[in-house]
């Protein structure tokens, strides 16, 4: 028996097919994250039982869910889950307190008895002040609380959330973000998180998969997916450069052209070269310092103002997003079209196998 | 050359805001107010005629009193049968995939345009003494429906669950499933779902549903001749008692109308919120 959430599974809807498996342990917080249509609400669905896998199978703490094997499948209504839905669907003919009672009665409690668990994880949630009024009446972090509470009411084996931020405005988002942390880490259960925004995915999640097309890309803790992201959109996700390559120990011949020198790991074979945007330095000369050892020309193609720095679009060989300060910018009076030259210290190139 | 008009003053703001050239040509205007008037006239000349003096005293005798109050109860159970029987399969038709649905659909909607008295001659086929099931009736349990008030019940309710039916199972339709998905993920089983959150939501289509249905079986005449004939107090409903006093007491024909009419409107006020800002907000 195996404790936790166990998903190895293929699930098809349409042309599309998720094609998954994943693993997450008692209190873990599994992140997934991955762009539109990559499969990460399918993954959900398919856990809590809206749809049925095509192959493989679902377990939590041993029990099996669903396996197309045998054709077992527990219901919806019959599964140990709590469901957080991106767009909430909160009862709207119901109270927030019978809301969230919902699952208690569901599950054969009295009205009385229901009301009084609704109102315990209201005042949890520190929304006990809310109990009598209708979800229409709810601020979006209010309502967002609110599903969370409605889900843990029915006492699940398993959370579920669904990209559980994705409805609030910046502000209230932050706020709400640190609240559901907290919830998280009490919860006793494995936790699936779905989402696209990857500062949600670095704080919420012990763990994370990357999904793309309907495949994992990428596994890890989220601060080595920071540092070493696997494909094109989890660098531009962290903000990253990312360059495919072959290494030959000290250098690395790019696939896209150009080399960089690196720091010598002995390492061979195909690589990845990830590199920060901030790491990269800007000159209209060529940067004579022997400690640099990677200079290359270019031509700026672009300049767009992020909150405190300017990020140029660089083409060359190779070409890489750099950050750079808005006085910087002034002084070396950078436009499109302008050639500069690049630098890179080969301490600040991360290099693994790809 | 170019021909000069007057503007007044309102026309003038009405064009700078932006509502374009609004009057209406003659060929249209005309034929359009002759349908105003052709609408309009029969039910102002109902009031107009109506003896007023002595309303009170008409509406109040046992005749009138025996139709109007046969009508109020035979219409009311008609449309609560309609609801009972008629929300499930409007669900049924909504949310399953059983196989020939189009066509139960297609029959389920055919009281809507068939004229009422086929649907009296039919159900006196089935139910009559003689008739399909009727005869059984008869013989096993010495039941007889036709010319009871139960056989108005009946044609009331052939004519009228249609209506609710179409009501109720496009709101079903249009429903957001995801409430139910919601409900499901949170331990309720389908019929749990069903009563405390699709019912619920469904609310204000399954009143408007039970209105429409209510006034049509009210107005019910065809069908219920037919099948139920027209004895004062057992089976003569309003619309038959206005059809027969006709000859016999044409102010109690007026007034009786004047009462259906008035009910009509307020079925339309009670409504408008669902039909008459369509019309204004598009």
């Amino acid at each position: 028996m195996n404790a936790g959430l166990d998903v190895q599974a293929v699930v098809r809807r349409g042309d599309f097919d998720l094609d998954i498996d994943v693993h997450a342990a008692p209190g873990e917080v599994l992140g997934v994250l991955g762009p539109n249509g990559s499969g990460k609400s399918t993954l959900l669905q398919a856990v809590a039982g809206l749809v049925p896998v095509a192959g493989g199978r679902i377990a939590v703490d041993g029990q099996v869910l669903d396996d197309a094997e045998s054709g077992r499948f527990v219901e919806v209504a019959a599964r140990p889950v709590g469901y957080v839905f991106q767009d909430y669907r909160l009862f709207p003919h119901l109270s927030v307190r019978d809301n969230v009672a919902f699952a208690p009665r569901a599950r054969g409690a009295k009205r009385s008895l229901a009301r009084q668990v609704a109102q315990s994880w209201l005042d949890r949630l520190g929304l006990g002040q809310f109990a009598d009024r209708r979800p229409q009446d709810l601020s979006g972090g209010q309502a967002q609380r609110v599903a969370l509470a409605r889900a843990l009411a029915g006492e699940p084996a398993l959370l579920l959330l669904d990209e559980p931020l994705a409805a609030l405005d910046a502000r209230t988002r932050l706020e709400v973000q640190a609240e559901l942390k907290r919830h998280l880490a009490e919860f006793a259960g494995p936790s699936l998180l779905v989402t696209h925004d990857p500062l949600e995915a670095l704080v919420l999640a012990d763990r994370l998969v990357v999904l793309e097309e309907g495949r994992a890309v990428q596994r890890g803790t989220p601060a080595e997916v920071a540092r070493r992201p696997a494909t094109a959109y989890v660098a531009a996700l962290v903000g990253l450069n990312l360059y495919a390559g072959q290494a030959a120990g000290d250098h690395v011949e790019l696939d896209g052209g150009g080399r960089f020198v690196v720091p010598d790991h002995g390492q061979v074979g195909s690589v990845l070269v990830a590199l920060r945007p901030s790491a990269v330095v800007v000159g209209r000369h060529r940067l004579d310092e022997a400690s640099v050892r990677n200079v290359w020309p270019a031509r700026v193609r672009g300049l767009s103002l992020l909150a405190d720095r300017v990020r140029l679009d660089v083409v060359g060989r190779p070409s890489a997003l750099v950050d750079v300060t808005p006085a910087a910018v002034a002084e070396l009076g950078i436009a499109v079209g302008q050639e500069v030259w690049l630098s890179a210290k080969a301490l600040d190139l991360e290099v693994y196998p790809r | 050359m170019a021909r000069p008009t007057t503007l007044r003053p309102a026309e003038r703001a009405r064009r700078a805001a932006g509502g374009g050239q609004r009057s209406a040509p003659g060929v249209i205007l005309v034929p359009a107010l002759i349908a105003l008037a052709f609408l309009l006239i029969p039910l102002g000349g109902l009031i107009i005629r109506a003896p007023w003096t002595h309303a009170w005293e008409i509406l109040t005798r046992d005749d009138a009193l025996d139709a109007l109050r046969l009508s109020l109860w035979t219409t009311t159970l008609a449309t609560g049968i309609s609801i009972v029987l008629g929300v499930p399969l409007a669900w049924l038709l909504a949310r399953t995939d059983l196989p020939g649905l189009r066509w139960v659909r297609a029959l389920v909607t055919l009281p809507l345009v068939l004229p009422p008295v086929v649907g009296g001659v039919a159900l006196l086929l089935a139910f009559g003494r003689n008739g399909l099931l009727g005869r059984y009736l008869d013989q096993w349990f010495g039941i007889t429906l036709p010319f009871t008030p139960a056989a108005v019940i009946m044609a009331q309710t052939f004519v009228a669950m249609p209506f609710l039916i179409i009501t109720v199972e496009g709101a079903l339709r249009s429903a957001d499933a995801g409430y139910e998905e919601a409900a499901a993920t949170l331990g309720a089983g389908r019929l749990t779902v069903f009563r405390r959150v699709t019912l619920p939501l469904l609310a204000p289509s399954l009143i408007a549903g039970a209105v429409l249905c209510w006034a049509r079986a009210l107005g019910e005449f065809g069908a219920t001749i037919t099948f139920a004939g027209s004895f004062p107090g057992r089976t003569q409903t309003m619309p038959i008692s206005v059809y027969y006093a006709l000859e016999s007491d044409p102010d109690a024909a007026i007034l009786l109308s004047l009462v259906m009419l008035l009910v009509s409107v307020l079925v339309l006020v009670g409504l408008r919120d669902r039909w008459l800002r369509v019309g204004a907000s598009s």
